[in-house]
């Protein structure tokens, strides 16, 4: 400031403010400052000026405009749709593409076949590709859900705002909840298509299929919520291996009753007995043969089963956002 | 003036190693306060403990000992979390997403309505510079700066109190600089609050009105920068001059001793060793009818005291 002085430059109060200063090691700079206006940085004022209003424009809210209303539902949705758009983006429902060809291919080869096995061999086909495919993406999109976002840093602009932890990870869940009902939806319009096209008419197992479909979609949600939940403390590639094991035993969770039951050691009793009532029992989501056969479950028995998801959901979620709420991001 | 920032005592502590555990400390009891309006310059060599303490502030760390409260509110508040704003270093973001897509995201995170969102959104790209044929494009394939720009774009979506920049000039062309530092200088008028790191001096002395040298963890200076220029001691001047023979000059400048004249192709240069001296010495050289071109002080005190830090 003094120098300014020095060189006698002329001051106006009513003109925009501008010093220039200068040094040996970087060129002569601006600094909004006093109210002291110079020649040779009248166009350096003018253009700071600029940039203020369109700042002021650009940030100020629109007359008219909503003041926010944040609401952690409304930014749970937003993250959702937003996994959603990334599982799209990365091609997740390229899959799609492979189980048509595959239901195509088996309702021509399998044209020798009567029509009746024709239908039963679709149906099982088609639910057991659908759960499959189904793992497959739940699975590895799901142990890469938020390790991913810690990888790349992506979260770190976004935990910045007013977004709760929990809300954050809800939000991943869902979309790839999403993104997994979206699959299951276009998986089971294909194989009820197809039989309809082999029958080349109605056939009622094209409808008697869906509540299957729908216990294979309830059975995804819950192998998505392993997944998450081991990806919260370790590597995708861990995460990935526990959530195949998680799935594998709970197929066989009945046998775990058992063998506690046959078991002579008191301790491998209490082991498989602990074993069978903390992992989940998936048997009951996965009903390929009955639905070949046209049967379905019975209302109560799938009201139960959603239930159990639906519990058993909330409380890996739970444990997944308590372990995650404690993790430092360096 | 209020307070935007106050930090006591923040100390962070990181485990490392696999079998046997160790604690490094990254930073180590610092205290802080930043006023609402002012621009506060965080300077630190690389691993000062910078990214630490910003992490911090934004909980995507949790600290050892210590508490901070950002506009009264202690940090783990969420709500607070929509008055602010920040821009990590080395910013990453959905790369499947345009820049565009990314923005509106972003606001619809603090809640805003669709339209709003679609507006802040075109009007933030357009105050960051971003070239308006690249907004549609997925950010997967913007280079460093203009990644740079949508980070600072994201960081302003909400009309933030306080906004926390942590290396915002890197990776930008000098065009780029300018006009990030540029933009930073123009929130003052709105008063927002700007606590941004930086290693590079430059950037720091022409925007900060206080800054802060992070040494090792620790807190070495902070204050206004002119105190902190004083701190590193006396600044020289140097005065550029012309139309002037060199004996005129040094018959002109026999009033003051300390003054060093050195010839220069152009005319000469002259150094005086305080600022005191300058007026003394510019009154001598008007009465011999000498034209000054430039008056500067010599080196920079600033650079001096960071790196006299480092050592």
């Amino acid at each position: 400031m003094p120098l300014l002085h020095f060189l006698s430059l002329p001051c106006k109060p009513d003109r925009p403010y501008v010093t220039l200063r200068s040094c040996r090691y970087h060129l002569p700079t601006v600094r909004p400052c006093c109210s002291c206006d110079m020649p040779n940085s009248i166009v350096i004022a003018e253009r700071l000026n600029r940039v203020t209003d369109t700042h002021r424009e650009a940030t100020s809210t629109p007359a008219g405009a909503t003041m926010p209303r944040g609401t952690g539902v409304r930014r749970i949705l937003t993250i959702a749709r937003n996994a959603f758009r990334e599982a799209v983006r990365d091609r997740v429902l390229y899959n799609l593409v492979l189980f048509v060809l595959l239901l195509t291919a088996s309702a021509i080869f399998l044209g020798e076949l009567s029509a009746a096995q024709e239908a039963k061999i679709i149906v099982d086909l088609g639910l057991s590709a659908m759960l499959l495919f189904g793992t497959f993406i739940a699975i590895f999109v799901g142990t890469g859900l938020v390790y991913k976002e810690i990888e790349r840093r992506t979260l770190y602009a976004i935990l910045a705002k007013p977004v709760g932890r929990g809300e954050f990870l809800l939000g991943k869940y869902l979309g790839l909840c999403l993104t997994l009902a979206v699959n299951v939806s276009v998986m089971g319009v294909g194989i009820s298509l197809a039989l309809l096209f082999v029958k080349r008419g109605y056939d009622p197992l094209a409808l008697r299929i869906w509540p299957a479909v729908a216990l294979i979609y309830i059975e995804l949600m819950i192998v998505v919520a392993v997944a998450l939940l081991f990806s919260s403390f370790s590597t995708p590639a861990l995460a990935a291996l526990l959530t195949f094991a998680v799935f594998v035993i709970g197929h066989f969770s009945a046998d775990l009753k058992t063998l506690a039951a046959a078991t002579g050691t008191t301790a491998a009793r209490i082991f498989f007995g602990l074993l069978f009532y903390l992992l989940p029992n998936l048997s009951h989501y996965t009903k390929l043969t009955d639905a070949g056969h046209g049967l379905m479950p019975a209302p109560s028995a799938f009201i139960v089963a959603l239930a159990y998801a639906l519990i058993y959901i909330a409380v890996l979620l739970a444990a997944a956002t308590f372990i995650f709420n404690r993790r430092n991001f360096k | 003036m209020t307070v935007a920032l106050e930090i006591e005592n923040l100390t962070k502590d990181y485990e490392v190693g696999f079998a046997r555990k160790r604690r490094v400390r990254a930073l180590d009891g610092l205290t802080l306060t930043v006023e609402r309006g002012e621009i506060f310059g965080f300077l630190g060599a690389n691993g000062a403990g910078k990214s630490t303490t910003m992490k911090l502030l934004m909980r995507l760390i949790y600290p050892t000992a210590g508490r901070a409260s950002i506009l009264g509110c202690d940090i783990n508040d969420i709500a607070m979390h929509a008055r602010i704003g920040y821009l990590p270093e080395h910013p990453y973001f959905y790369d499947y997403l345009t820049a565009r897509e990314f923005l509106e995201y972003c606001a619809e995170l603090f809640g805003y309505t669709r339209t709003d969102c679609r507006q802040r959104a075109a009007a933030l790209l357009a105050l960051v510079h971003l070239d308006d044929k690249s907004w549609d494009k997925q950010l997967r394939k913007f280079s460093k700066g203009m990644l740079q720009r949508v980070g600072l774009a994201q960081a302003l979506v909400n009309d933030p109190e306080i906004v926390f920049l942590d290396e915002p000039m890197s990776g930008l062309d000098p065009v780029g600089r300018r006009e990030i530092r540029d933009l930073i200088a123009s929130l003052r008028h709105k008063e927002t609050t700007v606590f941004f790191c930086s290693h590079i001096l430059a950037d720091i002395e022409v925007l900060c009105d206080r800054a802060a040298i992070l040494q090792k963890g620790r807190l070495a200076h902070a204050g206004r920068l002119e105190d902190l220029r004083g701190r590193a001691g006396t600044r020289a001047m140097e005065l550029v001059v012309a139309g002037a023979t060199a004996e005129q000059l040094r018959a002109a400048l026999q009033p003051l001793p300390a003054a060093q004249l050195t010839q220069t192709p152009g005319g000469a240069r002259i150094e005086v060793p305080s600022e005191r001296d300058v007026d003394a010495a510019l009154a001598a050289l008007r009465d011999c009818g000498a034209r000054l071109v430039s008056v500067q002080p010599v080196g920079n005190p600033l650079e001096d005291l960071f790196v006299a830090n480092q050592n």
